[in-house]
């Protein structure tokens, strides 16, 4: 156990230089060289910033979509004469009455393979809708109800997600935090995570919002479409709006805050595709004199007066805008709508001052705790205590380097980890020079004695961290956010303390055996 | 430094130290079941708030004076860490208005007419907390399987039973004394126990692998001299790894900050109740088991 062949010694002494290269490259401001451009990421509460976990309501889009199957299921139903009674959506699905002779019918059409209303997934070999059949009592007819098969549902939910998350960082992206992430979680949650932010609510109220816009007439007289009652954004004064949608915030190409040219209101202007553009000249050709509202997630921004003409794509939105509001408003009109609500089920922010106070504690506890254990060796074991105090401080330049390489996330539970490991990392080598003194004392020689004491600790050595890694590979799996962060370091920690212990403290210790081996040894 | 005299007869303690562990583990229980635990935000839902002041002569009672006017349901307000740092914990998870914190701070600042300064939130809705539960219940229970699973390979069905009866030890005390001290119990909780079933774990091997070297070696003589003997022979090891482990946590409970206040105490109280667990526990239920040479030449043989 105490020779080392000239490769492994160069393999050894490389690995450490090159892993505290790295280790070095987190206290240099060098961004020129690459290899000693990466430093640790630090987590939100270390540099203070916010963690949202939003989750997509994806009920509204599945009624949506039930609805428009509504619409084409009674066109397929009335093209195979298929004779239905009170087709209805009911709680998530839709319902009919047909008679029984023609549900053998309907079976054939709704399950072909190329019908026009359930389509058929191959991956999943599986329908996009389920239906089941009741019987109705005293009656010669049978109730069907359709909803989506779980199929069905993780496609709409996965489709709803993908879109959420290209709007969410369209919004994002356009606020300009630095260095956002957004990613999405299982299949109806998106995790942001803004670093350096320590007021979310402006990303929170813009996240909030669908941004549906819609341009529709207000009514004079119930029209075709029928109409409905809206409400104002003070949530007093209401209006009766027509129900047809002349031009809704798809047709938008641009949007940008601005000020009006006679009253100096701020105004958001916009921009409007072609077919928009047709559209919008149209509508208000035909009905220059009238009100047209401006609605915003079924909400009145204004309705005013279409005085004239507006032909050429442009136009404005005006209302009871503050800069910010009009700026707001405008990036919700150029990212796009949501195709569903989003809520914050999960909000952590940390504010800078915080995660500064909790740095400096991290490093005070870090520095006291290793001068502690470092002292505590050196009482303990005299010359082999600056062994294991060495092997310890090599041990700590790995762990950085790795945590570097690794570009892992350094949170303040992560920074407790890598203190836990200065306190546990001497273990190893204690087990060590604990077995040693043992064969000491009838172990004539001190090779003997130092060889036999490496190997018979290796298997308590081994079975110890073993036990400890498995702790932390399980946090590493099931524990989120900070802690996570604790999980790397510890788990990190004891692989580079078993390096440390078996590789270069031995190495230390066989050079001074060699030297010494006839005098006698105290450790 | 007490110097400690080569032989000490551990055996000697097990009855009594058997009977204090069995109080004490009876008395978590019961204080589990009747005080329960103080869960955080992570676990119950709702908001936490880290509160700081900008006026020193702010006082405690204003605070609660206006939250109570805000009418959150139950608030909770105590002094955390610095002088003019609190922590308000708002049990209400209703609420869905989006600028619920916002206005908290508008009512606060104004109530008590200076600017008062949110350090940290935290708001998890009740499908993440019970998700977190979940999660870190999991963790827990996984730990210890993957435990015993890793001590039934390595050693012989007397040392898993032994070992995984120390780490059930070494957890519900720990727990129960976060319940008896309503002290919070938060994810970093869950991480803290992770820690100590592995670092009880380790000291608790250590001493049973030279427990069965001891065994393999002689073969006349009694397990529990052997015990006493093996616990001899790791005994320095075991005090001076605890020493180095515990000044590592002591510095981070004395200067971690307060946020790392309860994993630290939790850890501590671990790495205590884990070493006494290895030697009064663990290597007791080894003598009761009878473990004898010929059980673990057995496992040799078949193991080879």
């Amino acid at each position: 156990m105490l020779y080392f062949s000239k490769v492994k010694l160069i393999i050894i002494y490389f690995i450490i230089i090159f892993f505290s290269l790295f280790s070095f490259s987190n206290f240099l401001d060098n961004k020129d060289f690459f290899l000693l451009s990466k430093k640790v990421n630090l987590g939100l509460d270390l540099q203070g910033g916010s963690y949202l976990l939003l989750e997509v309501d994806s009920v509204p889009v599945i009624e949506q979509k039930l609805q428009n199957k509504l619409i084409t299921l009674r066109k397929s139903l009335k093209d195979k004469k298929l004779k239905y009674q009170s087709l209805k959506l009911h709680k998530q699905s839709i319902t009919f009455q047909l008679l029984k002779d023609s549900i053998e019918d309907f079976e054939t059409f709704f399950l072909n393979k190329d019908n026009s209303i359930n389509s058929y997934y191959d991956q999943f070999k599986a329908y996009e809708m389920d239906y089941s059949i009741t019987e109705i009592e005293d009656s010669s007819k049978n109730l069907i109800t359709l909803n989506y098969s779980k199929f069905g549902v993780i496609e709409i939910k996965n489709s709803t997600l993908d879109h959420s998350l290209e709007i969410v960082r369209r919004r994002i992206d356009e606020v300009g935090t630095k260095e956002p992430t957004i990613i999405r979680r299982g299949n109806d949650r998106i995790l942001v995570e803004l670093p350096g932010l320590d007021n979310p609510n402006r990303i929170k109220n813009l996240l909030g919002k669908t941004a549906n816009l819609t341009f529709r007439l207000v009514s004079e007289a119930d029209d075709d479409f029928g109409s409905e009652n809206l409400f104002f954004e003070d949530g007093e004064n209401e209006l009766r709006i027509n129900k047809r949608v002349i031009l809704s915030g798809d047709n938008l190409i641009n949007a940008r805050p601005s000020f009006d040219n006679r009253s100096n209101d701020t105004i958001v202007s916009f921009t409007l595709d072609r077919v928009g553009t047709k559209k919008f000249g149209r509508t208000t050709t035909k009905n220059v004199g009238k009100r047209l509202a401006i609605i915003l997630d079924n909400k009145i921004i204004s309705a005013p007066q279409i005085r004239e003409p507006i032909v050429g794509g442009s136009g404005q939105i005006s209302g009871d805008f503050t800069f910010q509001s009009a700026t707001d408003l405008a990036l919700l009109l150029r990212s796009g709508a949501l195709p569903a609500p989003l809520n914050v089920i999960e909000e952590r922010t940390v504010g800078p001052d915080l995660g500064e106070d909790s740095i400096k504690a991290g490093a005070i506890s870090l520095i006291i705790g290793f001068v502690l254990v470092i002292s505590y060796m050196l009482y303990k074991y005299r010359f082999f205590g600056i062994i294991a105090d060495l092997a310890l401080i090599v041990n700590l330049t790995l762990l950085l380097g790795i945590l570097t390489i690794l570009e892992a996330t350094l949170t303040l539970p992560g920074i407790a980890g890598i203190i836990l490991t200065v306190g546990m990392a001497v273990d190893a080598n204690v087990l060590i020079f604990e077995r040693i003194k043992e064969e000491m004392k009838t172990e004539k020689s001190n090779i003997h004695a130092f060889d036999t004491g490496y190997k018979r600790a290796q298997s308590a050595i081994l079975d110890a961290n073993i036990t400890t890694l498995i702790s932390a590979i399980i946090l590493f799996f099931l524990g989120s956010g900070p802690v996570k962060g604790f999980a790397v370091t510890l788990g990190i920690g004891i692989t580079t303390t078993l390096f440390c212990a078996y590789f270069f403290a031995r190495h230390l210790s066989s050079i001074y055996v060699m030297k010494n081996k006839d005098k006698q040894i105290i450790i | 430094m007490i110097k400690l005299s080569k032989d000490i007869k551990f055996s000697n303690f097990y009855k009594k130290l058997n009977f204090l562990s069995l109080i004490l583990i009876i008395f978590s229980v019961l204080t589990l079941i009747f005080k329960g635990l103080n869960l955080g935000v992570d676990f119950k839902g709702g908001t936490l708030i880290e509160i700081r002041t900008e006026k020193s002569t702010t006082n405690i009672a204003e605070i609660r004076q206006s939250f109570l006017r805000m009418n959150l349901g139950d608030v909770t307000v105590k002094k955390f860490g610095k002088e003019n740092d609190y922590l308000v914990k708002i049990e209400m998870i209703k609420s869905q208005d989006k600028d619920f914190i916002k206005k908290i701070n508008e009512k606060l600042s104004a109530d008590l007419s200076e600017n008062i300064n949110f350090r940290r939130v935290e708001n998890v809705g009740p499908k993440v907390s019970s998700e977190l539960m979940k999660a870190g219940l999991l963790a827990i229970s996984l730990s210890l399987a993957a435990m015993l699973f890793y001590i039934w390979i390595r050693f012989e069905w007397q040392f898993s039973l032994a070992a995984i009866i120390a780490l059930i030890h070494d957890v519900v005390i720990t727990v129960g004394i976060f319940s008896f001290l309503s002290y919070e119990v938060n994810l970093s909780i869950v991480a803290a126990v992770l820690t100590i079933v592995g670092y009880s774990m380790n000291d608790t091997v250590v001493i049973f692998d030279r427990i069965r070297e001891n065994l393999r070696k002689f073969s006349k003589v009694s397990i529990a001299e052997i015990s006493d003997t093996s616990t001899n022979q790791t005994l320095s090891r075991t005090l001076i790894t605890s020493v180095t482990t515990l000044l590592a946590l002591l510095s981070i409970y004395i200067f971690g900050g307060a946020i790392l206040k309860g994993f630290s105490f939790a850890m501590i109280i671990g790495v205590i109740i884990g070493t006494y667990s290895s030697i009064f526990v663990a290597t007791p239920i080894l003598n009761y088991t009878k473990v004898t040479q010929k059980s673990v030449l057995r496992e040799d043989k078949e193991n080879n």
